[in-house]
């Protein structure tokens, strides 16, 4: 492995004499992105302040390329690593051009005037991260995911080594979430930068991260990639989600399961069923699924929100079995929802349940239930 | 470099010099005794010989004249920098009762003075209205890291304002006779009566400061961004607060102690001059400020003068005049972004 850009020994952060983390040994690689997970008031701001330098160390010792970062300057400190942070600058009468160019400071002069080869660097961070064209226009009249980009491009005119962002997707619509990940993953990747940056979002951490840092009651919960951290149920034992579910494969957040005995049978299947799910969900109606093989992609939905779900063995079509459990409960239904066009060879034996529900008027009309 | 903004700052920046060329010429020969450019420049070169246009020029005009360019100039930049370091577009020596507390201490210091009949030097009055500045800035401070909102910090900083302005008045009110009538011109605030030695010192002050606010631009365009951030840069925020509060309270010390209090000087001039180049960047404001400034009470010292000749008006109310509907139509064009 590579020497860490900044690593830490036994640190402990917080505000006064209360540490909020305890014992942290974390290290940034050069190329790789570390994100910090974990609940509200975990210490996950705490922990990038103290990285930055604007709050001092409670314990331990951190290292930021190859030197004790208490015993550097600020200047040295600001040639190696550079910051977006949550709060908002709205600076007067400032150009684009001009909030960038401010990432040159510690690089320039007495007078901070910038030399061409500066302004090469301005411009060429703009262009990296595609925001050349908003160069003379006034920084408080840009879009949110604008002004993100812009604020990385100031990072970048730092020429660090290090990147530190606290929740940098936190105003951002879905699309400017994506983009602006994928810009970071991508100059991370090609300029070697280390990053270290806080999410909320799980789902994003997950695909974005090469590193995740769980941190939770004033610790490291867990650290890992992202296979191993979310494995099994652990992000929802990190958060202590006790309301609802967290589906690790798809990053899906889904509401609980509605108790009691199932009022509504829904016949789905390859994807149909999620909407109509989602709907009874809404309306407080307890229902159940089936019979959908194991690997029929209704499932996570079906399993995160029915009362009752029926299953068969991956990649098989539906058994009798299975069917005739399934039957039972719809007996005690008032009603039965066909889904999917067609049911195909795979659902075929789910015809059973469809002829019971014809022969005892149990074949409910979605548009009579306001159901999509 | 054909870039259209240097050529406006370019332009912006000889705008200024002409009008505070022109300003000086117009306040050294406008007055009860008028003096025509041609005398004017035989009064300027021969001091000595020049008779009574010399007299009047170099004993009363020219040390008026350039006490308000100099001392009109350090205002607006104390006025600058306050805005700078509170991120607060109508922050001002005046509007925070810095400069009321300078009254204060100079008043308090120059009765004990007169009452024992010692004569005030200018380096005391300047260290009594430092002294005062910085009383009042720390409890604007202490404000501050209190209460957000730019609004409140103003109230507050009016009402210590008022604090001083009344103790002023008690002190004044039981001052001997004879000091009255100086204290009270004082208090107003006028460029009347300015020797040439204190002129000397002011200009040194200034300079001075000046000097010293240009080695921070590079900072305080990082601070522009927030402290967070200049930080991040490299800034040492706490060395860097530190300068600016020496310095402007410095500047405002400066000002009060030789021509009183002076308001909205430090909010108008610098908002009609950052509407003038476009732009906030330190190092061109500073100077352009200090420009600003001295054009701007070089015209109102002409008009305290002549609008109802022979009687004076205070430079104050005429700044009061020009300078606050600029600040209210400041306020009213942020309120509609």
């Amino acid at each position: 492995m590579e020497n860490p850009i900044l690593y830490t020994e036994n640190l402990s952060v917080g505000y006064g004499a209360d540490p909020v983390l305890r014992e942290l040994c974390l290290q940034a690689q050069p190329g790789k992105i570390l994100t910090l997970v974990g609940p509200n008031g975990a210490g996950k701001t705490t922990l990038l302040k103290t990285l930055m330098h604007e709050l001092p160390p409670l314990a331990g010792a951190i290292w930021l390329d190859g030197r004790e970062l208490e015993r550097m300057r600020e200047r040295e400190i600001a040639r190696l690593s550079a910051a977006v942070l949550t709060e908002r600058p709205e600076p007067e009468l400032m150009r684009c051009f001009e909030v960038v160019a401010a990432g040159r400071y510690p690089h320039t002069g007495t007078l901070g005037l910038l030399s061409e080869a500066d302004k090469d660097i301005v411009r060429e961070s703009m262009e990296l991260v595609g925001v050349f064209e908003l160069r003379d226009r006034p920084f408080t009249q840009i879009s949110d995911g604008q002004r993100q980009r812009l604020l990385l491009a100031r990072a970048l005119c730092q020429e660090p080594k290090l990147l530190l962002l606290d929740e940098p997707t936190s105003f951002l619509d879905l699309r400017h979430k994506l983009d602006f990940l994928s810009l970071l993953r991508q100059l991370a990747r090609s300029r070697g930068i280390a990053v270290i940056l806080s999410l909320h979002e799980l789902d994003l951490a997950q695909k974005f991260s090469d590193r995740l840092l769980c941190l939770r009651d004033g610790k490291i919960d867990r650290s890992g990639s992202p296979e191993e951290i979310f494995a099994g149920d652990y992000p929802e034992r990190l958060y202590g989600v006790e309301q609802g579910t967290y589906d690790v494969r798809f990053g899906s957040v889904e509401p609980p399961a509605l108790g009691g005995a199932p009022r509504i049978f829904v016949l789905g299947g390859g994807g149909s069923g999620i909407p109509v799910y989602r709907a009874l969900h809404r309306k407080g109606i307890p229902f159940a699924a089936g019979v959908l093989p194991e690997n029929d992609m209704d499932l996570p939905v079906a399993r995160a929100l029915a009362a009752r779900v029926f299953t068969d063995r991956a990649f098989e079509p539906v058994g009798e079995a299975a069917v005739a459990q399934a039957l039972a409960v719809l007996s005690n239904c008032e009603g039965l929802i066909l889904c999917p066009e067609r049911l195909g060879s795979q659902l075929a034996a789910n015809r059973a349940l469809l002829d019971y529900a014809g022969e005892h008027g149990l074949l409910l009309d979605r548009k009579g239930l306001e159901l999509p | 470099m054909n870039d259209p903004r240097i050529k406006r700052y370019r332009l912006s920046f000889a705008l200024l010099a002409l009008l505070l060329v022109l300003l000086l010429a117009l306040n050294a020969g406008v007055g009860s005794t008028a003096l025509g450019g041609a005398e004017l420049w035989r009064a300027l070169l021969h001091r000595e010989e020049g008779g009574m246009a010399a007299r009047i020029l170099w004993s009363i005009r020219l040390p008026r004249l350039l006490s308000a360019a100099l001392l009109g100039g350090a205002l607006a930049v104390a006025g600058y920098l306050l805005q700078t370091f509170f991120s607060n577009p109508i922050a001002g020596p005046f509007v925070l009762g810095i400069s009321s507390g300078a009254k204060l201490l100079v008043a308090l210091t120059m009765i004990g003075c007169l009452s024992r009949g010692l004569v005030m030097r200018a380096w005391v009055m300047v260290a009594a209205a430092f002294l005062g500045s910085l009383l009042c800035m720390g409890a604007i401070l202490l404000v501050a890291r209190k209460m957000r909102g730019m609004a409140m910090l103003i109230v507050c900083g009016v009402m210590i304002g008022y604090v001083c302005s009344a103790i002023t008045e008690i002190a004044v009110s039981f001052a001997e006779d004879s000091n009255i009538v100086n204290l009270h011109n004082w208090s107003m605030g006028s460029f009347a009566g300015i020797g040439w030695g204190d002129v000397g010192f002011a200009a040194l002050l200034v300079l001075l400061c000046l000097g010293w606010a240009m080695l921070l631009s590079k900072p305080m365009g990082a601070y522009q961004l927030g402290e967070g951030y200049a930080r991040n840069m490299g800034v040492n925020v706490r060395s860097f607060r530190l300068q600016l509060i020496l310095l402007s309270s410095l500047l405002a010390a400066a000002v009060t102690a030789f021509a009183g209090p002076i308001s909205f000087v430090g909010v108008a001039v610098p908002h009609l001059i950052k509407s003038l180049f476009g732009t906030a960047q330190p190092r061109r404001m500073i100077p352009a400020c200090f420009l600003g400034g001295a054009v701007f009470c070089l015209g109102c010292d002409l008009l305290a003068r002549m609008a109802f000749a022979p009687m004076e008006l205070s430079i104050s109310s005429v700044t009061a005049v020009f300078g606050a509907p600029v600040v209210i139509a400041m306020l009213l064009r942020r309120q509609k972004r």
